[in-house]
């Protein structure tokens, strides 16, 4: 079938943003030179964290795996590069909260000497998808759009959701990001390969690349790739360049027509998703025995001297990458992680470059310039049409304001994206996405205080059982006792009593002896 | 190196209140220019006159309420109701009722209830009908057009007018102003008068009155603006112009004599300007788009329904007054189907 008889869908709402694409895809992406340092925290991913495998001086390996999952949920960590573990302990990561958390840091000897490494699997069509999920588990590959999620999971639907489309998503709808474009350029044959592995594991039988129509380049290379690589069933699909085009929902009724159900996943409707740098990532895991080690990050904006795509170890200070690029201009203003949309805003550039680190933009007050004051809504209404889940914001608003957290539940307040389209548009600048993240996050701590409390009342409702019970037990031992007193017959002599008794009148008449004994003065 | 932070997003569009207004605004200004053409400067003066009631007023409770004054004043939310209320008043009103109603429409109608965003009634049309309902001879006193009128006042003649209420020598109330176009039919129509006997007057231009179905035309135009610079959104004009015109035609298929024409009702009055720029204000309306389709319908209906048999000549104001206290029932039962909440799961 050719791209042409397979229809685009539409996706309601979104905005045409401008790109800003072009000014990190002038060069090639750029391999950064090895760091000195490497601080490496053990949970990149959404999940359980990670355990350290790893002391302090211990000598480590590249590639050497230094912290393990614990729960099915997680990811392990690896060393990106050989050299001495310098230190385990909290350091800043890069997070919105701003908190510190647990963190491997590797002094590199500079060699780069690699571990033993598995072996590749070039012919992983006669491999079970199982195995294949363990390997892809073992190089800790995770969702590297940005969610994080780990993929050795997600390629793990289970067989009540069998798989008919897997999609590759290579949007990449957000501002100034271009990690995905290159490297799509670059090394389409890879990111198929990947493709092809993961669809092997999951049992696809048609795979849909979703390509935003402003990376011409990419587009044909990818093409390009699926005619040379004869995938079957295989379709590089234009969509029109409109956020969120890349958000999940989107992409899949972008490219299907299907939506995934509110709450649910996309393996519910048969649909797997994965990310192009995902895909490249499981391609080295299987194809070369390579763990997930480096990735592409774009560094862009008015506020860098040379904007490009490098491929940096995880770990990497982000200082360093930005020196890669020229270093900060006199323009610098802000510094986000990710796009200008859903990024988050960094306090500080002396942070590590993790697996969902996708992009670092250094923006320039004028690209993003200080929020203005929020005025008061005037239900002007543009926030409804932009919102691609077909949300209310404005009552969301009002409601999340007001602290009614069970009216935000009723207008859905968990199908949103927070991908900022409603805050963009608002002429009162009000900063809607904060409202819904705020509601979120006191609903989920209400949750949490009610499973608390619920744990907390079942506790005292048992101690209250116990402490009954006791009591009973303890009355019944005494009525025993009583009734065992009372059968006794009465009045018969009770032996201590009488030994008592006869003590008793031992000591007496030893007193009235003593005193006859007294001389008598 | 260190950074101040923010929340996502981190770019917003060029969109803002103060810019809003001041494109409702501009879309007024060929209505405005048509009224001043036909209806003479009293307009213009009214229209100063209420813009200076209305920022002197919220200036004044801001700064009771303690809040910032010239930020606020910056939003043109204000000026916008002045210019609504002004350009609806009759050109020879005297400037202490201008004042009065202005007054009404910013401090009570709009301050008292939170300021711009909180207040459930349009203000400009709360203002209105104090006025209609309280000075009734003074609000429905209009001059003719000035292609068929008899006396013209030139720009000193009104400014003394409504400043001082002296006429001009020689001139009487009666002699100068008459009813409104739809007053004229109305008062025919209860004299049990044909349409076509009561449209004889010069007074009738080719769909709706001399003058008249200018300004409405130039309000449409300056609507058809506002909704391609997706200011307003087309649902709330399309709602009250297709429910007019659906209920006006039924009636005048029945009886054509004692029933305008639709486009009659369309074209006079303050339909046109109602439809674009008073029903579609965002803070009392209806927000979801098949609320907005309701919401306008009902309000085309109602004007109808009022002009046809109530007390009133038009209905615009009550109309909108009326559906606005509807509009949060309106809003909860059109909410749209979320994302993901369709019933069968796929498309």
């Amino acid at each position: 079938m050719s791209e042409l008889q397979r229809p685009i869908h539409e996706f309601s709402g979104g905005l045409d943003l401008p790109g800003h694409k072009a000014q990190s895809t002038g060069r090639p992406i750029a391999t950064a030179p090895l760091g000195q340092h490497f601080v490496v925290p053990l949970q990149q991913h959404i999940g359980e964290p990670t355990e350290p495998l790893v002391a302090v001086g211990d000598r480590v390996l590249t590639g050497q795996v230094i912290a393990r999952a614990q729960d099915y949920i997680s990811a392990p960590v690896h060393a990106p590069c050989s050299g001495t573990v310098a230190a385990i302990g909290d350091h800043a990561i890069p997070h919105p909260s701003g908190l510190q958390a647990a963190c491997i840091v590797i002094d590199s000897d500079g060699a780069d000497t690699w571990t033993e490494l598995p072996e590749p699997w070039p012919d992983f069509m006669d491999r079970d998808p199982a195995e294949l999920r363990e390997r892809i588990r073992w190089a800790g590959i995770v969702g590297l759009g940005g969610a994080g999620f780990p993929t050795s999971v997600k390629v793990n639907p289970g067989p009540e959701l069998p798989i008919h489309t897997l999609i590759l998503n290579a949007a990449e709808c957000e501002p100034y990001i271009t990690c995905d474009d290159m490297l799509m350029r670059e090394q389409a044959d890879r990111i198929l390969a990947g493709l092809a592995v993961i669809r092997h594991v999951v049992g696809a039988s048609e795979c849909l690349i979703g390509i935003e129509a402003n990376k011409p380049d990419a587009i044909a290379a990818m093409r390009a790739a699926v005619v040379s690589s004869g995938c079957p069933d295989t379709h590089v699909m234009v969509v029109p360049a409109k956020y969120p085009s890349g958000g999940e929902k989107q992409l899949i009724q972008l490219l299907t027509g299907l939506e995934v159900p509110s709450q649910g996943l996309p393996a519910q409707i048969g649909v797997l998703c994965q990310n192009v740098a995902t895909a490249a990532a499981v391609a080295d895991a299987v194809l070369a025995g390579k763990p997930m080690l480096e990735r592409v990050v774009t560094v862009s904006g008015q506020g860098v001297a040379e904007p490009g795509n490098f491929r940096v170890r995880l770990g990497t200070r982000m200082a360093d990458v930005v020196a890669l690029a020229g270093g900060y201009t006199d323009r610098v203003h802000r510094l986000i992680l990710g796009g200008p949309m859903m990024g988050f805003a960094l306090p500080s550039d002396e942070l590590p470059i993790t697996k969902t680190a996708n992009c670092l933009l250094a923006a320039s007050a004028a690209e993003i310039p200080d929020p203005p004051p929020a005025l008061p809504c005037i239900r002007y209404g543009r926030c409804a049409e932009v919102c691609p889940a077909l949300l209310l914001p404005q009552q969301l608003y009002w409601h999340a304001r007001a602290r009614d957290l069970d009216k935000t539940q009723d207008f859905n307040l968990f199908d949103c994206i927070e991908c900022g389209c409603c805050a963009h548009v608002c002429p009162s600048h009000i900063p809607l996405v904060q409202y819904y993240r705020y509601a979120k996050t006191a609903i989920w701590s209400q949750e949490r205080d009610k499973a608390r409390a619920d744990i907390a009342r079942r506790r005292h409702e048992f101690r209250q059982e116990r402490l009954a019970r006791l009591e009973a037990e303890r009355k019944a031992r005494l009525r025993k006792k009583k009734e065992a007193l009372d059968a006794q017959p009465k009045g018969a002599a009770d032996p201590k009593k009488a030994a008592i008794e006869a003590a008793m009148k031992r000591v007496a008449a030893k007193k009235a002896a003593a005193a006859q004994q007294q001389p008598e003065n | 190196m260190e950074f101040a932070t923010s929340s996502s997003p981190h770019i917003s569009g060029s969109q803002s209140v103060s810019r809003v207004m001041a494109e409702v605004l501009l879309a007024l200004v060929p209505g405005i220019v048509a009224l001043i053409w036909f209806f003479g400067w009293g307009v213009l003066i009214n229209i100063v006159i209420a813009a200076i009631a209305a920022l002197t007023a919220e200036a004044a409770v801001l700064k009771l309420r303690g809040r910032p004054v010239l930020r606020t004043l910056g939003d043109l939310s204000a000026l916008v109701t002045a210019v609504l209320l002004g350009l609806a008043l009759p050109p020879t009103l005297p400037w202490w009722l201008t004042v009065l109603g202005v007054v009404f429409a910013i401090v009570i109608a709009k301050q008292l209830y939170g300021g711009l965003g909180y207040n459930p009634f349009n203000p400009a049309m709360a203002g209105y009908v104090l006025l209609l309902v309280s000075f009734p001879l003074d609000m429905t006193r209009w001059l003719p057009p000035a292609e068929v009128a008899q006396h013209t006042l030139d720009f000193a003649d009104s400014l003394r007018l409504i400043l001082t209420g002296s006429m001009p020598s020689g001139m009487t109330w009666d002699a100068m102003t008459g009813a409104t176009p739809l007053d004229q039919m109305r008062t025919g129509l209860d004299m049990n008068r044909m349409i076509h006997e009561i449209r004889e007057s010069p007074l009738w231009g080719s769909v709706g009155a001399v003058g008249w179905e200018w300004v409405a035309g130039l309000y449409l135009a300056g609507g058809l603006y506002l909704v391609w610079r997706k200011i307003i959104s087309w649902h709330i004009p399309a709602g009250m112009l297709g429910g007019l015109f659906v209920i006006a035609l039924l009636f005048n298929m029945i009886d054509a004599h004692t029933h305008p024409s639709p486009l009659f009702h369309l074209f006079s009055g303050a339909t046109m300007l109602g439809a674009f720029f008073i029903a579609t204000d965002p803070v009392s309306a209806a927000t979801t788009n098949r609320g907005k389709l309701i919401y306008g319908a009902l309000i085309g209906i109602l004007v109808f329904v009022i002009r046809t048999y109530g007390g009133y000549p038009d209905a615009v104001a009550f109309a909108v007054l009326l559906m606005n206290m509807a509009a949060p029932t309106i809003d909860y039962y059109t909410q749209p189907r979320a994302f993901g909440h369709r019933k069968d799961g796929n498309g």
